[in-house]
């Protein structure tokens, strides 16, 4: 979830770290967006292990899907993708299943982080991150408290011009989706077509796109509402506690941010001791803490500063909440149609 | 060795580089074209097709060349009004000035591009030094609209490339012969008359190469209107980026370039006639 955008992606590349790898030690590749696990990582996983870790950084799911559909994945090791590129990895069968009896640390999630719908029983990926897509605004600058999609996306008088939307595309439909009562999956031409009208409408009314620097508009006043990720929405409330998030009343899609191990991998039992490591409390409590968003790791959520709990009210929400919202899903065939409307979206003036 | 093997020799470098790096991956767009996405991204080689170039010529995907043509026109004019008195004036400087200020266009160059057109955001912004000064002097109650509009897209874009227009037209005035201006001024025509009838033509093809430059690069610019514009204006460099990033559709992305490619292949050889043409010209006066 982290920086979907050009920018990060050239910054991102060039941070790319490339660690000269002892010619006999052990060496894994990992991708991961930039900045969301911690700096650290490759040294204390050596310090643990004696494997090096040579850290690749992606700023976009479909960056790092590119790279491995064209490679089949040689070169990578572990990837950190959202679910539905899990799922759709599993699809094209450039994933191996997580042998559980290599990865004890798996104890530490939580029971619904088992239950997931793109993967149950955990089969081929391990959660790492998860949680909301809501709205994220001023409580000083919004006349009273917003409790549905329509706030979004048809703004009142007073919110036009400043309000923005996600533009990945997912959570750009997700949101026309849940509005109408839609699956959040539906790839369906009559909800396809009905959205991206509504969405054209919209976007005359918005401030901008954004996926990266919303909240600092919020925190900066140029905007009063955004659609936000709930973990982002806490960078905001960070810096000024009137920004507040809410879970519209049609409610919002389950993101999952997972860990899946490639097929090509030459060194899965390395692998596997990566996840294993990740999986550990420390490594959870750092993902709250850091990136402030929920992590589907029980033992990591329990060691974090309870006072966090309060002053960013969504980190409370409980995983039995989260699953009774539905998950994004690998929309296969249907993504042809998908992107087709999120493009005409896009180009629509 | 033959004169001839040598100079093949000493290409050889050059072509192979263009062979590889230009004529090879844009023979590859022009390829995909003809082929449907797959599934998961990539091609799927086994479905010929011509709906690309159908859904190209949607009128939807048509009037974003349009737009983006004409925002780019746009750029280009204000680009060359601002450069081309900039130029004349840094060519009349003293050289060690000119040398100078010649340093000073192109210093900007030194920052990465993202982090001037970031620059423009802190400048534009609703809360940001423009309108806090405007609203300082009482001259504004509400922020005014700047940022995330097609104007500061075109403003951008201007600011970004007025350098090329100043370098092109400034080495221009270089070669330009002083003595005819002299000698239009010994036959009685006016400062004004000798710049419109002299030193104005002679410099078209400089004029011809500055605009050439900031239109094929403001056409194809993604970064600006996206950054500049809030991704809601959308120019024909976001859909490509776009098709090729986001929707994982290679060829409808490569059909869109293919166009656009077209375009500019279309103006540079447009300005490479009226540079030869200039040429012909001068040669025979």
């Amino acid at each position: 979830m982290k920086g979907r955008k050009l920018y990060s992606m050239i910054f991102g590349a060039a941070l790319v770290l490339l660690t000269p790898a002892a010619a006999m030690a052990e060496k894994l590749v990992i991708s991961n967006w930039d900045g969301y696990m911690p700096k650290d990582m490759a040294e204390k996983f050596k310090a643990a292990t004696g494997i090096e870790l040579e850290i690749a950084v992606h700023a976009t799911n479909e960056e790092i899907m590119g790279k491995v559909t064209a490679s089949g994945g040689e070169g990578f090791d572990v990837l950190f993708v959202s679910s539905p590129f899990a799922e759709a990895l599993n699809n094209l069968g450039l994933v191996q299943p997580i042998d559980h009896s290599k990865v004890p640390n798996l104890a530490n999630l939580y029971p619904e982080a088992t239950q997931l719908k793109h993967d149950p029983g955990n089969v081929f990926s391990v959660p790492y991150t998860w949680g909301t897509t809501g709205l994220c605004y001023r409580s000083d600058l919004v006349k009273g408290s917003p409790e549905s999609w329509n706030d979004l996306l048809k703004p009142s008088d007073e919110l036009k011009g400043k309000v923005t939307m996600l533009s990945t595309d997912r959570w750009l439909m997700a949101a026309g989706f849940l509005a109408n009562g839609m699956s959040v999956n539906t790839t369906e031409q009559a909800d396809l077509d009905k959205v991206r009208d509504q969405l054209v409408e919209t976007k005359r009314q918005l401030l901008a796109f954004d996926d990266t620097t919303f909240y600092s508009k919020l925190v900066s006043g140029e905007a009063s509402l955004v659609h936000a990720w709930d973990g982002w929405c806490n960078y905001g409330i960070a810096e000024k506690p009137e920004i507040k998030y809410v879970i519209p009343k049609e409610g919002s899609d389950l993101w999952v941010d997972a860990i899946v191990v490639t097929k090509a991998s030459k060194n899965p039992e390395a692998a596997h001791k990566f996840i294993d490591f990740v999986l550990n409390a420390e490594n959870g409590k750092w993902v709250v803490e850091n990136i402030m968003y929920k992590s589907p790791n029980k033992a990591g959520m329990e060691a974090i500063d309870k006072a966090m709990l309060t002053q960013y009210p969504n980190m409370a929400i409980t995983p039995a909440e989260l699953l009774k919202f539905e998950q994004l899903r690998d929309l296969g065939a249907g993504m042809k149609a998908f992107s087709r409307s999120v493009s005409e979206i896009m180009a629509a003036k | 060795m033959k004169p001839q093997h040598a100079s093949w020799l000493l290409m050889a470098p050059g072509l192979i580089w263009l062979g590889l790096l230009m004529v090879l991956p844009c023979a590859l767009v022009f390829v995909l074209i003809f082929f449907e996405r797959g599934i998961y991204g990539g091609i799927d080689w086994a479905a010929p097709t011509l709906e690309n170039i159908r859904r190209v010529l949607d009128p939807l995907y048509l009037s974003i060349f349009l737009d983006s043509a004409l925002v780019a026109l746009s750029a280009t004019l204000i680009a060359l009004l601002i450069g081309y008195p900039a130029a004349y004036a840094i060519a009349k400087a003293p050289p060690p000035r000119q040398t100078v200020l010649l340093f000073l266009a192109i210093l900007p160059f030194w920052t990465n591009y993202l982090i001037r057109t970031y620059a423009w955001i802190v400048l534009l912004n609703p809360a940001g030094l423009i309108n806090a000064a405007l609203s300082g002097m009482g001259l504004t109650s509400e922020p005014l609209p700047l940022l995330y509009t097609r104007p500061a897209v075109v403003l951008g874009l201007v600011y970004s490339y007025t350098p090329f227009v100043i370098l092109a037209v400034y080495s221009a005035l270089q070669r330009l012969d002083p003595s005819y201006a002299e000698a239009s001024r010994d036959l009685g025509a006016g400062r004004a008359q000798t710049f419109l009838r002299i030193t104005l033509p002679l410099t078209a093809p400089g004029v011809a190469a500055g605009a050439v430059f900031v239109f094929v690069l403001s056409i194809g610019n993604f970064v600006t209107p996206d950054l500049l514009g809030g991704g809601k204006f959308q120019m024909v460099g976001n859909l490509i980026y776009d098709q090729f990033l986001s929707a994982r559709d290679w060829p409808f992305g490569a059909a869109l370039s293919a166009l656009l490619i077209a375009l500019m292949m279309v103006l540079l050889f447009a300005q490479a006639i009226a540079t030869l043409h200039a040429r012909g010209g001068h040669a025979r006066t």
